[in-house]
């Protein structure tokens, strides 16, 4: 464990290090990020206006609340490694990985925890300044806040574990693009993303219960909005659960499959 | 030193699938129904042993299958059929013990992250290899001593040339001190200065720790400073496998005779081929067996001041094993 400690520390000082050469970058693709959620926030506040007051069970008030509970959520939750996969196999770089002995997710992990360490600069004061803006239904109670942490902690996990295994798809096609497009363009929908789940009909919510993207980005934010009852958070913590496992034991397999590919076929 | 061999290789076997396609728009059609592949036998039955401690030059021309060998060696690639034990592993079963006591260094690849300073790569590297502060510190000062790197290491990568690049990537292979050492083209690039100095060092380093060296190199000279074995690959087969003095006798039946005379322009074409003639200065090659023979005549018969006879130089033994 203390040797797991070292080498996370090591990631992480290095990745902080290599992440910090692309400060520009960096701001550009937050930008994108924080706005989509604004996006949203102000469409369905003029909805909520235009139906005399509220969507649902939603006020504008709740929308706000929603929204920057959405972004702080889907930031600490989004990994990139889809996008990159390919091209260290292409490269041949998996080789300089396959060369040490640990396992190389525990670097991209480190390496994801490092990027949203430093980013937690521009998101939290972003947060706080759009608290004052537009002045969310959101209460603090430390019990709930303590929950919410939990939630995220295993939406993080599953999400990363659910996107490292798609990612070594790559070892298969040189098209990844395709799959990452249905990934991103279904979770936009039963994430909870493009509007609150309970917004959306009933055969959506039903394929959103199934399919782990409300577990990684919903969950976590009715949660923190004290939307749910406790039967409803006992349910959500079992689903989180299901898909961590399911992703964890995927991966080993996947990886196991991959490498064989790759031993085969060499980069 | 043991006797048991560090690196056992018997009829190492790799076949690569290779997608076949013609050129053209109806071929492209074509291949989405029926796809066919070749196969390409990059190693054919390959079997060699190395000792603890040995230095061996593996070599052969470019595609001979002198990498793809290195990588099942050091675990990258799963052999098509055949058995390769390493410090008693099993490469490709990538065992943390295995991998802890290797190391694979390719002149074209690089492992050290391009935008950090290098120290920070290297100290990646401690982590990982779990490696004490101590022995790291110990580590880091002899590669510097032999590599002088003091200068480089709070550089980022990317403002390194290619060969202080080298130097470095060297370097971040040897921290934890493996046992066995894999190098692909270690040299490739650099200059003259510069390979001199790395194959020094890899001398050294085999020295001091008694590591297992099994090299690659187009530059003759980092063979010939290094190997006294060589191992030689064509066409992913084993050509020829022994001490380098011995390939060059057996691959170069012609030796070298250099001849410097009082007189100017005597012609000297009935002793020999004449390889070049500068001056006073003349190059002959004559067949191994008739070197005694044809010296002696030379100088009965003419105003020798000096002679002496020498091997061919080593590439062009190699052009003419390849060639053959």
């Amino acid at each position: 464990m203390k040797h797991y400690t070292t080498i996370y520390w090591a990631f992480f000082k290095t990745s902080l290090l290599e992440q910090f050469q692309y400060r520009a970058a960096m701001a550009i693709w937050m930008i994108g990020r924080i706005l989509e959620p604004i996006i949203y926030l102000t469409v369905w506040t003029t909805v909520a206006h235009a139906r005399g007051g509220s969507v649902g069970s939603y006020t504008p008030a709740d929308f706000a609340a929603y929204y920057i509970v959405l972004m702080i959520v889907n930031q600490f939750t989004f990994s990139w490694i889809m996008h990159i996969y390919d091209f260290r196999i292409r490269q041949g770089e998996l080789s300089n990985f396959l060369l040490k002995p640990i396992h190389p997710i525990h670097g991209d992990i480190a390496e994801n925890i490092a990027y949203k360490v430093l980013t937690a600069v521009i998101i939290f004061p972003t947060a706080i300044l759009l608290f004052f803006l537009f002045e969310p239904n959101l209460a603090f109670h430390i019990q709930t806040f303590a929950v919410f942490l939990l939630a995220l902690g295993i939406a993080f996990l599953m999400r990363f574990f659910i996107e490292w295994t798609l990612a070594l798809i790559a070892f298969w096609t040189t098209r990844n693009e395709a799959i990452n497009q249905m990934y991103f363009t279904l979770g936009l929908f039963l994430s909870g993303r493009i509007a609150p789940i309970d917004l959306l009909p009933g055969a959506i919510h039903t394929l959103a219960d199934a399919l782990p993207f409300r577990w990684a980005i919903a969950f976590p934010v009715e949660l923190m909005l004290g939307r749910l009852s406790q039967e409803q958070i006992l349910n959500g913590f079992t689903m989180q659960a299901i898909w961590l496992l399911a992703g964890f034991f995927t991966i080993q397999l996947i990886w196991r499959l991959g490498i064989k590919k790759y031993s085969a076929v060499g980069s | 030193m043991s006797n048991t061999p560090d690196i056992t290789v018997q009829n190492l076997q790799k076949t690569y699938e290779v997608p076949e396609r013609a050129p053209g728009l109806g071929a492209a059609i074509k291949s989405l129904v029926s796809r066919t592949t070749r196969d390409v036998e990059a190693v054919k039955n390959i079997s060699f042993d190395v000792a603890p401690g040995e230095i061996v030059g593996f070599l052969g021309p470019n595609g001979a299958g002198k990498t793809t060998t290195l990588k099942m060696l050091s675990g990258l690639l799963h052999p098509t059929t055949g058995e390769i034990s390493v410090i008693g592993h099993t490469p490709y079963a990538r065992h943390k013990d295995f991998l802890n006591r290797i190391t694979l260094v390719m002149g074209q690849r690089n492992q050290l992250m391009w935008d950090i300073p290098v120290a920070d790569s290297f100290e990646r590297n401690r982590a990982i290899y779990r490696i004490s502060h101590d022995e790291y510190n110990k580590t880091l000062d002899e590669l510097n001593a032999l590599l002088d790197l003091s200068d480089l290491l709070s550089k980022p990568v990317r403002n390194l040339s290619l060969g202080e690049r080298m130097k470095c990537e060297i370097a971040a292979a040897l921290l934890h001190r493996p046992q066995i050492l894999f190098l692909d083209e270690p040299t490739i690039g650099l200059d003259v200065t510069m390979q001199r100095r790395i194959r020094a060092f890899l001398g050294e380093y085999n020295r001091r720790h008694s590591a297992t060296v099994l090299l690659t190199s187009h530059y003759m000279a980092d063979v010939e400073a290094l190997c006294k074995r060589v191992i030689v690959i064509h066409h992913g087969e084993l050509l020829f496998d022994g001490d380098l003095n011995t390939l060059i006798e057996r691959f170069s039946p012609h030796k070298t005779i250099v001849v410097d005379l009082e007189t100017e322009g005597a012609d000297l074409s009935p002793y020999g081929d004449v390889v070049t003639a500068e001056g006073n200065s003349v190059t002959l090659r004559v067949p191994k067996t008739k070197t005694a023979d044809v010296t002696g005549k030379l100088l009965a018969n003419l105003p020798v001041i000096d002679l002496t006879v020498e091997d061919p130089p080593i590439e062009e033994v190699i052009e003419q094993v390849f060639s053959n």
